[in-house]
C-alpha cells in the first residue's frame, strides 16, 4: 500500500484520536487548534511519506508529528500567557509545558475519546450540531461527506460546526470526566448521540453507500467503547460506569440493524424491500452479536426504548412471517408507543396491525393515524391496500411517489407502481 | 386539539351477565386493541380500570357501598383522548369494545379544566 491509499485510510482512525488527546491537553474550547495540529500532521505526512516512502510506523510516526507540533503550540502560548496575557485563566503557573507529555497510549486514547463523547453531548450543545461534531470529532469525517450525510453543503456544516465550538466556548465545556451521578444523567444524551449517528447511516437519503455504512459502523464502536473500553478512573468499584443495560440494549439494536446493511440496497443503490432481500446477505455474525448484547441488557429494573426498539429489531432478524413473531411485534410497538409517540413506530405499528389482524382491519387503523404529511404513511396506504383495493394502492403509492426525497425511494416506488399496473 | 373524557359504564352487578374468565381475557384483548390504536394516533392520554368496589357518600354523612343497588350501570373505567371536536371524540369512542355488550354505555364528555 502506498501512501495515496493510506493517509485516507489512517485519517479515518486517527484523526479523531489525535484531536480527543490534544483536546485533553489543551481544553475543549481548544477544539479548533487541536484539529488543526492534527490535519498539519497528515498534511506533513501526505509530503514527506510521498518523497521519502512510508515510515516503519506510519501510526507512531503521526502521534510523534502530532506530540511535537501539540507541545510547541503549548510552548507558544505559556510565552504568550506569561507575558502577554497574565490575566487569562489557563496562565504559566499550570507548570512548566517542557514537563507535558502528549502522550499516544492506547489507554490515553480511549480515555481522551470517551471524555469527548460526553462533552460533545453536553446539554448547550442543540442536537444536530451533536451529530455534525460526533461525524468530525469521534468518527474523523470530512466536512464533505458530513455535507453529504446531511444532504447540504459544506458551508453549512463549516457554520454549524462553527457554531456548536462557539457554544463550547461560551458554556465553559470541559473535557473533565463528569462524576457518576453526572454521568448516568449525561449517558442518555450519549446514547442519543451514538443511535442518531447511527440513523443517519442507515436512513439517510445520501447515496455514498460505503460512506451510510462507515457511518453505522462507527456508531457500533462508540457504543462499544463505552460498554466494554473504558477508563479505570471511570469506574466506581471496578465497575464500568458506563456499561449500563440501556447501553447495551441500544448495541444490541445497531447490530441487529447493520446485520441487513448488504440486503436492503441492492448493486444500483436502489432500496430492497424487507420482503424481497436475500437472506443469505444478512450478516450472521452481527445477528448473534446483537444476540449477545441483546442478553446482557437484560438485567436491571429500567426497561427502555432501546431495549423494544431492540426486541423488535430481533424479530426483525427472524424471516419466517410466524404468527409468535407478528404477536410479539405488534406488542413491543404498542409498548413503545405507549413510552414516546413517534410517527413512524405508529405507522410501523399499523403495519404489524395487518400482519396479526389483516389488511382490513390495519386499513382503519392506519386512516386514523393523521399522518397525511408524512410520505411514508402513503407508501403504508399503498402495501396495505395492495391487492384489497389496487386502485386505491396506485394512487397511495403514487402519492407517496410525489413526496419522495430521494432518487433512491422514487425508483424503488415507481418501481412499484409499474408493477401493480402490469397486473390490472 | 382539546382532551375528552370516555366514562365507561356496564352491569357489574347481575351475576348471569359478568363474563367468565376466558371471556374477560378475550374482553380485555378487544379493549386494549381499541387503546392501542388510540395511542398509535398520538391522542391517548391516560386512562385506568377502576375497581369494582367502592363507596358512595350522600350529604348527611351516609356511605354506601356504590351505587350498584340503584343503577345496572356502574363505572368501570375511563380514558382521558385528545381530540379536535366532541363528534372526533364521539367517532373515536364508538370503536370502544365495550358497546358490543348489550345495556353496556360509553359516554363522551369534553373536560373544560375548570374545578
Amino acid at each position: 500500500m502506498d501512501s495515496t491509499e493510506l493517509i485516507p485510510q489512517l485519517f479515518r482512525t486517527e484523526y479523531r484520536k489525535v484531536v480527543a488527546v490534544l483536546c485533553k491537553h489543551f481544553g475543549f474550547d481548544q477544539i479548533a487548534i487541536a484539529e488543526d495540529i492534527a490535519s498539519d500532521a497528515f498534511l506533513t505526512a501526505a509530503e514527506t511519506w510521498g518523497q521519502k516512502g512510508l515510515p516503519p510506523n506510519p501510526t507512531a510516526w503521526l502521534y510523534t508529528v502530532a506530540a511535537n507540533r501539540a507541545k510547541n503550540y503549548l510552548k507558544r502560548r505559556r510565552v504568550f500567557d506569561a507575558k502577554l496575557a497574565p490575566q487569562l485563566r489557563r496562565s504559566a503557573s499550570d507548570g512548566a509545558t517542557e514537563d507535558i507529555e502528549v502522550e499516544f497510549s492506547p489507554q490515553n486514547i480511549n480515555d481522551s475519546q470517551l471524555r469527548m463523547m460526553f462533552a460533545i453531548s453536553h446539554p448547550a450543545i442543540p442536537p444536530e450540531a451533536q451529530v455534525g461534531l460526533s461525524l468530525r470529532i469521534l468518527c474523523g469525517f470530512g466536512i464533505d461527506e458530513i455535507a453529504e450525510a446531511f444532504l447540504t453543503n459544506k458551508e453549512v456544516i463549516n457554520k454549524r460546526l462553527f457554531r456548536a465550538k462557539e457554544k463550547i466556548r461560551e458554556a465553559g465545556i470541559s473535557l473533565d470526566l463528569p462524576g457518576p451521578a453526572e454521568i448516568e444523567a449525561r449517558l442518555g444524551a450519549v446514547l442519543t448521540t451514538i443511535y442518531l449517528l447511527f440513523n443517519e447511516g442507515y436512513y439517510s437519503a445520501g447515496d455514498n453507500r460505503s460512506l451510510r455504512k462507515e457511518l453505522c459502523f462507527e456508531a457500533i464502536r462508540l457504543c462499544q467503547m463505552l460498554i466494554e473500553n473504558v477508563p479505570e478512573e471511570s469506574k466506581v468499584f471496578g465497575e464500568v460506569l458506563t456499561n449500563t443495560p440501556e447501553a447495551n440494549a441500544l448495541l444490541a439494536l445497531m447490530c441487529f440493524h447493520a446485520s441487513r446493511l448488504d440486503a436492503r440496497l441492492d448493486a444500483n443503490g436502489e432500496i430492497v424491500l424487507y420482503e424481497e432481500q436475500d437472506v443469505g446477505l444478512w450478516n450472521s455474525d452481527l445477528v448473534s452479536k446483537g444476540g449477545y448484547f441483546l442478553n446482557r441488557s437484560a438485567s436491571g429494573d429500567r426497561l427502555s426504548k432501546y431495549h423494544l426498539e431492540a426486541g423488535i429489531a430481533y424479530w426483525n432478524t427472524q424471516k419466517e412471517d410466524t404468527e409468535e413473531k407478528w404477536t410479539r411485534i405488534l406488542q413491543l410497538y404498542d409498548i413503545l408507543l405507549q413510552r414516546e409517540y413517534s410517527p413512524m413506530a405508529a405507522l410501523n405499528r399499523t403495519y404489524a396491525y395487518s400482519k396479526v389482524h389483516g389488511k382490513e382491519g390495519a386499513i382503519r387503523e392506519a386512516l386514523a393515524l393523521g399522518l397525511e404529511n408524512n410520505r411514508y404513511f402513503y407508501v403504508l396506504l399503498g402495501d396495505l391496500y395492495t391487492s384489497v383495493d389496487d386502485e386505491r394502492a396506485l394512487s397511495n403509492l403514487s402519492a407517496a411517489l410525489a413526496l419522495a426525497r430521494t432518487p433512491a425511494e422514487s425508483t424503488s416506488l415507481q418501481k412499484r407502481i409499474d408493477g401493480l399496473v402490469k397486473q390490472e | 386539539m382539546d382532551e375528552y373524557i370516555v366514562l365507561m359504564r356496564l352491569d357489574l352487578i347481575t351475576k348471569e351477565k359478568q363474563p367468565t374468565p376466558d371471556q374477560l381475557k378475550v374482553y380485555m384483548e378487544y379493549y386494549q386493541d381499541w387503546v392501542n390504536g388510540i395511542i398509535a394516533q398520538d391522542k391517548f392520554v391516560g386512562g385506568t380500570g377502576l375497581d369494582p368496589k367502592g363507596k358512595v357518600i350522600r350529604p348527611g354523612g351516609v356511605i354506601t357501598d356504590g351505587p350498584f343497588a340503584e343503577i345496572k350501570e356502574s363505572l368501570a373505567g375511563f380514558i382521558i383522548i385528545r381530540a379536535a371536536s366532541l363528534e372526533e371524540a364521539v367517532e373515536m369512542a364508538k370503536g370502544n369494545p365495550i358497546l358490543n355488550g348489550e345495556g353496556n354505555s360509553v359516554e363522551v364528555r369534553r373536560i373544560n379544566g375548570q374545578h
